[in-house]
């Protein structure tokens, strides 16, 4: 990773937060970047939550990647989540790599990166810190929450941590407790990253392991379908087979290049330390095995969105969501969308979904405004 | 609005709770919303029809009947609405259980295929009545279950389920059915429009 972090914005919050793990941290950055404008009211605001890989860099170009922001389909001028109407919050979570409190941070006491010495974190624990962040920014309530992924649970876990705080959330391609196969294909990552000989050493960093978990990550963002009709069995840039452990087909190019440009901007202890939170999650075990008893108290108004050919957060699980909220008389609602692209669908272009995502917050934004007025 | 929905809101209190079986693009939704400060909630199967809803702002979850009503609590809603789908269920007998188990009240709406104009056509023409209500062909509708209202009646008795209201529409034309009148209203009523518990 030789991403230059200096530049970006940062809170640095004074008060301690406690840990799941037992530790406490204090005197941390959380990095995070905002669109749009808050208004007067202060009523138009979108917390959005990045997924595994993701940062705070939603929207336009990532200044640092020089790239686009993961969810510029999305946030926007005109787009589903439009900043010329609303304001955006989006924080890079603890544990990340993108300048907030994470394992590439120095430790003042040893002079050397944290690294695995770092304490480990939950899906509790980042949103926790981004609390601190709204508080800053004097936001006492949100127009929505929104997340795909990773995303989704923290929407779940900031709903059931603050029932009265956001208007709306939008939990997407999630689910509520991480499932075995999610576990581990997350081991499998991590494995990876261990198995590199330059993994804790502090002249080098594990870029081979990380690159490989990376590359299988990948995989399950997508679909069989999808990868079918995109790749097939095309041979990248030759005739015919060459008999050798090249990358012949193009699928293979397209994955070993996904894994290269991966470890430009990401740092392997922090891919350890995510996935760990997301393999941690399970709010229906934060209430005692009745996750409907998560979302009793919420005021918000919920979208759930799943993807018919996502098999990482299928349909079924996002479901287990809306029966646990169905369960406690909340406000729910629910649709599939229909895509071939995987999970990866709630990054991409998909006008149904994105339409859907839109008008749905546009819709919760009419209706507190009506509320203010009566 | 149709008239039948006009008819099914003004069975409904104002502020009450209310889940919309089957509740296409959410029209009737919307007004009880609008017009009743009803708290509604839809279950629709198709997607693109979800999808509307969502976007108006109505809480629809994307579903099928016979799947999804279980996980409703039981009485955790004042009335439960399904309007002229009742015949479509592979398993009508339990989806309205399972109605009769969520709402406090069900209203249950269904298309008479005790109407004149059913019985002349396979009378006469001796061919699987097509009319405004059953527009399909036998080979293409979604309707497995056709009742009369004088078979829903009498299932409602056999069974023991309370009928508080029994309405009809012919012609946009609504009345009450009565003891009195029913083997008239069996004939000349396209539509049977029930509140039950």
């Amino acid at each position: 990773m030789n991403s230059n972090t200096k530049n970006i914005k940062k809170l640095i919050i004074d008060q301690s937060l406690q840990l799941d793990c037992g530790k406490k941290i204090e005197g941390f950055s959380l990095a995070y970047e905002t669109y749009g404008n808050l208004n007067k009211k202060k009523n138009n605001a979108i917390l959005v939550f990045h997924a595994l890989t993701g940062d705070q860099f939603a929207a336009n170009i990532n200044p640092i990647t020089k790239k686009d922001g993961w969810w510029t389909f999305a946030v926007g001028p005109g787009r589903a989540i439009d900043t010329n109407k609303y304001f955006v919050i989006c924080a890079n979570v603890l544990g990340g790599c993108m300048g907030s409190f994470g394992p590439t941070e120095i430790n003042p006491d040893t002079n050397k990166m944290y690294g695995t010495t770092f304490p480990v974190i939950t899906i509790k624990d980042i949103v926790k810190a981004q609390k601190f962040l709204l508080d800053h920014l004097g936001i006492k309530k949100l127009l929505a929450v929104a997340g795909g992924s990773m995303g989704g649970m923290q929407v779940l876990q900031f709903v059931s941590l603050y029932p009265n705080m956001a208007h709306s959330a939008i939990p997407i391609a999630c689910s509520a407790s991480h499932s075995a196969q999610n576990i581990a294909l997350n081991e499998l990552g991590r494995q990876a990253i261990m198995a590199d000989p330059n993994w804790k050493r502090d002249d080098a960093t594990p870029d081979k392991g990380l690159a490989v978990a990376r590359m299988a990550a990948h995989i399950t963002y997508l679909s069989k379908q999808g990868l079918q009709e995109k790749f097939g069995r095309k041979l990248q840039d030759k005739g015919s087979l060459k008999f050798s452990f090249d990358a012949d087909f193009q699928i293979e190019s397209y994955l070993r290049y996904q894994g290269s440009a991966f470890v430009d901007r990401f740092d392997a202890n922090s891919y350890l330390y995510i996935t760990r939170a997301m393999d941690y999650f399970d709010l229906e075990k934060q209430f005692n095995g009745n996750l409907s008893c998560a979302f009793e108290n919420t005021k918000s108004k919920f979208c759930v969105i799943s993807f018919s050919s996502d098999w990482l957060y299928p349909t079924s699980e996002n479901k287990e969501i809306v029966i646990a909220l169905n369960a406690c008389g909340a406000n729910v609602g629910f649709v599939e969308i229909n895509s071939d692209k995987g999970h990866d669908s709630f990054l991409l272009n998909l006008p149904e979904f994105l339409k859907t995502l839109g008008e749905f917050i546009s819709s919760t934004y009419n209706e507190v405004n009506n509320e203010k007025r009566i | 609005m149709k008239k039948e929905f006009k008819v099914i809101a003004q069975i409904i209190q104002n502020n009450k709770r209310v889940l919309d079986v089957g509740c296409g693009d959410g029209t009737l939704m919307e007004y009880l919303k609008k017009n009743q400060k009803n708290d509604v909630r839809g279950l629709e199967p198709k997607k693109d029809l979800v999808q509307q809803c969502i976007s108006k702002g109505l809480s629809v979850i994307e579903g099928n009947a016979e799947k999804e009503l279980i996980q409703f609590p039981e009485k955790s809603f004042d009335y439960v609405v399904l309007s002229q789908t009742l015949q479509a269920f592979i398993y009508p007998k339990e989806v309205l259980n399972q109605l009769l188990r969520i709402g406090k009240q069900t209203i249950v709406s269904i298309p008479n295929f005790g109407y004149w104009k059913v019985r002349l056509h396979l009378l006469f023409k001796g061919t699987m009545p097509v009319t405004t209500n059953l527009p399909n062909e036998w080979y293409n509708t979604p309707n497995l279950h056709m009742c009369t209202i004088q078979d829903f009646v009498n299932f409602c008795n056999n069974k023991n389920i309370k009928i508080d209201k029994s309405m009809c529409l012919t012609n946009e034309k609504i009345s009450e059915i009565t003891n009195k009148n029913m083997k008239y209203k069996n004939i000349f009523s396209q539509l049977g429009i029930f509140l039950i518990e």
